[in-house]
């Protein structure tokens, strides 16, 4: 490599970097130099040590584990997580390549807009004979119910992203448009940020370009479009979408809430959030969901995710959805075959960039080159919307996939020519990737976002490239092994500074009423953490109790055991598996609303669950599980501690903490009964019950008597000040229900409060001796209808 | 022909069902040359909260109701008086099975009847190798479409048997071919996806059919409850032909239209998303009397 000399030092780490002929690079030029936009930070690079390259990428990655940055890898288990797919390795570009890239996109958004308006509008592509009948009418994702439908805002398209790649020629291409809901924007500021640990250095890093501008023109654009109607809201399809992370994250990073579709209602031709605070308006939805899902009643009939009604409000013109519903139909892979003609069309101008080259077999003569020129091309279907390096079974690659199905290629393409498309099989540019402590060439895919504002099409400067796993194309897929890189936008002055917040135009921001299935979800975190607590306690007791007894057959041994089976908990059983259930419970409801959540909650909750995966299921009995018992109890300690010092006192704070005392009170009734059914004289049940309410001590501070039920039933249901009885978080209960919405409606109070007034009345007024199987049932069911009461009014 | 209609269709749900949002496809529209509207009324009770009256996509008339409070039973009633024109029997001019492809691929418009929606798969109808491997066996390369459609017809007619109790507004179409029984809702979607796989396009009818049948006629099947039929289209110059699979018949002046869709997906007559878990039973009743 000529040009390397000239650039830099001979730098080992480029020993092994092979340029390929045919193939074009991003760190050199076709004639061997270093692209200038690169010197800088190979400078750099050349001078750390393998050492300290891997202590680099470790803080990088520690970044993402803790910021628990994921992608959802599907497979047969549907919820597992996958660590975030780093490669560290920025891509560079010039600014004045870059500047390039977005006028050609540019053109090609402003023709997007101009095809899908004519989609669902008149169709004159289709009568004119420059978009077959056929690839419309047959596509799914041409949805009937909205043609006819003009978006309130006018415009179909707000934010939609491009994948390009670099030809071997040196010129870039589109690989395909990505207009229904795209993803990767918030994933690209978790690659800036992760990168920026890596490489932290002012030189280069002061000449790239911000991300945060583009975030603050796009969060205006939404606040744009839902001035007249409401509050902009992202819609997730929930946890089990594959980029539920960056939802979560980008509904944080730019202060929307994230809603799901059964939040929403539709009243009067309105959108509404189901709050705890009653159903609110909202004017903007920016949707992470495909158009099928979204409305069950006039889309897809089988679709759980969806808002019953969503369909008729947008044809009223009552709500702009981001992109607007049916703009999915753009990303089809047959269109790209059209959209070169059509732009001479519709704009009376060439593509500035040309998208790769694609023949529709529902055309004789198209068919017939692809035919003669099969063993160059991929072949699929013409109405997928999967990218060019997402391949299918179904797909013909080059004459391969077809044979598998035992037909000739030739007889295949005849039998289902007009479903089918050939696309040249492109030999993309490769990309630095570090494998083996040296850069090795990868081949890679730029991804491209660009946002509609008040002042034209705003581009994301970088943030986003696949990068091969191997030289292979197909290696680009995440799902296949493919890793991300941060993508720099080199300029030859210091980037000015970004930020996402306007400072000349501060205000406070309402950020709007809790959604009641949040709140639902908060209400049930809460008691599954305290159920787990609780469990836990009981748990340990009982095996600290056969440490000292060394006998599972002894009697107070076996009636602990009983006490806990009336409990539902089965010492036989390991602990792992009695806790797994709760703490499962309990991540699944945190998960739900992760997006409330701190980075540091989160974690927290990971690291119980991973401390209890780590528990044995064959760990001894006795000691051993109460001391593991022990380490899982201080970390829930830790979780909760968390979350009560650093939560702020918003509603989603109230139903968090009316959900653990909720748990805690009817466990401490819970636990008093079944000590006081299974009471044996001298077997410790009176102990057991201390213990569980972390009493013992008070207990012997206070009474200076051996335990009685009334002494017990005094401390554990009546006492004010001892943060585990019944009464104590009653109390507590009864002032968080004074702050709720609707506590007190013309002088009179909610049924909540009522109840919880009527209960801590009569528990404050109780006396010990009163504390009987039968009133502790009472209590029980008075809580029971709080909680039913509770749900009703704030939680449906 | 003139004709009073009167339908009703009643669910009661087990608990009551919150925010109940309901698309109703039940009124009969004005078809020039085939059917006029003296008069249509459809009633609700309860009494919805937002009622809209509009048409969807295939121009059939759709009523979009939601209801703020729970319900526990909804009741639909309609009065219709359609006055019902027989097509006129006509010269089969429909081109075979190749001229269709070809009037098809030249035929450039979207339009709500357009051919080009009824070719490929819908919601309740996919590819169905067994039916299309029968359809393919019954298709003769000098028939005409229309004599294919009509040989279809009383091949799918003669090959099941009509069952009330077999299936449910669910079965799919490969299933009621596979066990050869069903009602007109499974005899239209096999028929239908015989069709397509011919590349002849088909689309799903509902509507009505006269209760007592004229003198001298046996009643006809699915009388007593709404019907389904199939259109198939054969071509410019015939446009789409009626055909009722179910009684072996082209569809003429006893057959009153409510709808047309690409399968039962598109038109069912009471579509509804009830917030509910408890179980419902229905209510169903149909008077088609001529005046």
């Amino acid at each position: 490599m000529s040009g390397q000399a000239k650039s830099l030092p001979p730098t080992p780490l480029l020993a092994d970097y092979k340029l390929r002929s045919g193939v074009a690079d991003e760190l050199f030029d076709a004639s061997g130099a270093m692209r200038p936009a690169w010197t800088a930070f190979m400078a750099q690079l050349a001078k750390l040590s393998p050492e300290e390259v891997a202590e680099r990428f470790a803080r990088g990655d520690r970044y993402l584990r803790d910021a628990g940055v994921f992608f959802r890898q599907y497979s047969a288990d549907p919820l597992q997580e996958r660590e975030w797919p780093l490669s560290h390795i920025p891509v560079i570009l010039h600014e004045r390549d870059w500047d390039a890239i977005c006028a050609g996109l540019t053109q090609r958004a402003e023709l997007l807009e101009r095809v899908v308006a004519d989609l669902y509008g008149d169709c004159t592509l289709v009568r004119d004979g420059h978009l077959p009948a056929a690839l419309v009418a047959q596509n799914p994702e041409w949805h009937r119910p909205l043609v006819g439908m003009k978006p309130a805002s006018g415009h179909f398209l707000h934010l939609i992203a491009f994948e390009i790649g670099r030809s071997p020629d040196g010129s870039w291409l589109v690989l395909g448009d990505r207009t229904q809901s795209p993803s990767g924007a918030g994933f690209a500021l978790e690659n800036r940020m992760a990168t920026a640990r890596v490489f932290p250095e002012p030189v280069p890093r002061a000449n790239v370009r911000r991300l945060a501008g583009f975030f603050r023109a796009f969060r205006g654009a939404l606040d744009d479009l839902g001035r007249n109607g409401g509050r902009a809201a992202i819609l997730s399809p929930g946890p089990g979408n594959d980029t539920y992370f960056e939802h979560t994250y980008v509904a944080r990073y730019l202060g929307l809430p994230l809603l799901e579709g059964e939040d929403l209602i539709v009243q009067n031709g309105t959108v509404q959030v189901r709050t705890v605070s009653g159903p609110q308006d909202v004017g903007v939805l920016w949707r992470r969901l495909d158009t099928g899902y979204a409305d069950p009643l006039e889309l897809d009939e089988t679709s759980q995710i969806g808002t019953p009604g969503l369909v008729d409000a947008v044809r009223q013109g009552r709500v702009n959805i981001v992109n607007a519903l049916g703009s999915g139909i753009l990303e089809t892979r047959a269109f790209l075959a059209f959209l070169p003609q059509i732009s001479e069309v519709l704009l009376g101008e060439k593509l500035k960039m040309p998208n790769i080259a694609t023949w529709w077999c529902g055309q004789d003569s198209e068919r017939s080159f692809v035919q003669d020129n099969a063993g160059k091309m991929f072949i699929g279907d013409a109405l997928s919307r999967a990218l060019p390096f997402d391949i299918g079974n179904a797909d013909g690659l080059a004459g391969t996939a077809q044979t598998l199905a035992g037909d000739a290629l030739g007889t295949w393409i005849e039998a289902n020519a007009a479903n089918l498309v050939g696309q040249e099989t492109v030999t993309l540019s490769t990309t630095p990737a570090w494998i083996e402590d040296r850069l090795l060439p990868r081949p890679m895919s730029v991804r491209v976002f660009a946002a509609r504002t008040a002042q034209g099409w705003v581009f994301l400067p970088g943030g986003y490239a696949r990068v091969g796993r191997t030289e292979e194309a197909g290696a680009l897929s995440m799902q296949q092994g493919g890793s991300v890189a941060d993508v720099w936008i080199m300029c030859d002055r210091p980037a000015p500074p970004e930020t996402l917040f306007d400072n000349e135009r501060f205000r406070r921001e309402d950020t709007g009423a809790l959604p009641s299935r949040a709140a639902d979800n908060l209400f049930w975190l809460g008691r599954y953490v305290e159920r787990a607590e609780g469990a836990i306690r009981l748990l340990r007791g009982y095996h600290l109790r056969l440490a000292e007894t060394g006998d599972p057959d002894d009697d107070s041994v076996q009636q602990i055991s009983n006490l806990l089976a009336a409990l539902f908990v089965d010492v036989g059983a390991p602990a792992h598996a009695t806790l797994t259930p709760m703490l499962g419970s309990a991540r699944l409801s945190a998960g739900r609303v992760r997006d409330r959540f701190s980075v540091d909650g989160w974690a927290a909750l990971t690291d119980l669950m991973t401390s209890l995966d780590a528990m044995s299921a064959n760990i001894q009995p006795g000691d051993e599980c109460a001391r593991q018992l022990g380490i899982l109890l201080r970390k829930i300690t830790g979780f909760n501690g968390l979350v009560h010092e650093n939560m702020h006192r918003t509603s989603g704070w109230r139903f968090l903490t009316l959900g653990r005392a909720m748990e805690r009170a009817d466990a401490a009734a819970a636990v008093l009964t079944a000590c006081m059914a299974g009471d044996v004289p001298g077997l410790g049940l009176l102990d057991m019950a201390l213990e569980y309410g972390d009493s013992r001590i008070t207990h012997q501070r206070r009474y200076r008597v051996d335990p009685t039920w009334e002494t017990v039933g005094d401390l554990l249901a009546l006492d004010a000040n001892n943060p585990r009885s019944v009464l104590f978080q009653v109390t507590a209960m009864r002032r968080i229900a004074q702050d709720l919405p609707r506590a007190q409606v013309a002088g009179r109070v909610s049924d909540v409060l009522g109840a919880l007034l009527r209960l801590e009345t009569q528990l404050v007024v109780a006396h010990p001796s009163d504390i009987t199987i039968a009133c502790l049932t009472d209590i029980r069911a008075a809580l029971a209808d709080i909680s039913a009461k509770l749900a009703s009014a704030y939680l449906n | 022909m003139q004709y009073d209609i009167r339908l009703a269709i009643g669910y009661n749900y087990g608990a009551p069902s919150d925010r109940a949002r309901t698309v109703v496809r039940l009124l009969p529209s004005n078809l020039p040359g085939q059917q006029r509207i003296t008069a249509r009324l459809l009633s609700v009770d309860p009494e919805p909260d937002e009622r809209r009256d509009t048409t969807d996509f295939f121009g059939n008339a759709m009523s979009i109701l939601s209801f703020h409070q729970p319900i526990d039973r909804i009741d639909f009633k309609l009065h219709a008086r359609v006055e019902r024109l027989a097509p006129a029997g006509s010269l089969d001019l429909s081109p075979n099975l190749a001229g269709l492809g070809a009037e098809i691929a030249a035929y450039r418009n979207l339009d709500s009847l357009s051919p080009h929606h009824f070719l490929g798969p819908s919601r309740r109808i996919g590819p169905e190798p067994e039916i299309a491997a029968f359809a393919t066996s019954f298709h003769k390369p000098d028939q005409t479409v229309r004599q294919t459609v009509g040989a279809l017809g009383q091949a799918i007619h003669s090959e099941m048997r009509f069952d009330p109790g077999a299936t449910d507004v669910d079965t799919p179409p490969g299933e009621a071919f596979a066990n050869r029984h069903g009602v007109c809702q499974d005899f239209s979607h096999v028929m239908i996806a015989a069709l397509r796989a011919l590349g002849i396009p088909a689309g799903y009818v509902s509507g009505f059919l006269r209760t007592i049948p004229p003198p001298g006629q046996p009643r006809l099947d699915g009388a007593d409850a709404m019907h389904a039929w199939v259109m198939a289209w054969c071509g410019n110059e015939t446009g789409w032909v009626e055909i009722d699979p179910t009684n072996n018949c082209f569809v003429e002046a006893d057959h009153i239209v409510v709808a047309y869709g690409r399968d039962y997906a598109d038109i069912a007559p009471v579509k509804g998303v009830l917030r509910t878990s408890g179980t419902q039973n229905s209510r169903h009743s149909v008077d088609v009397e001529p005046i």
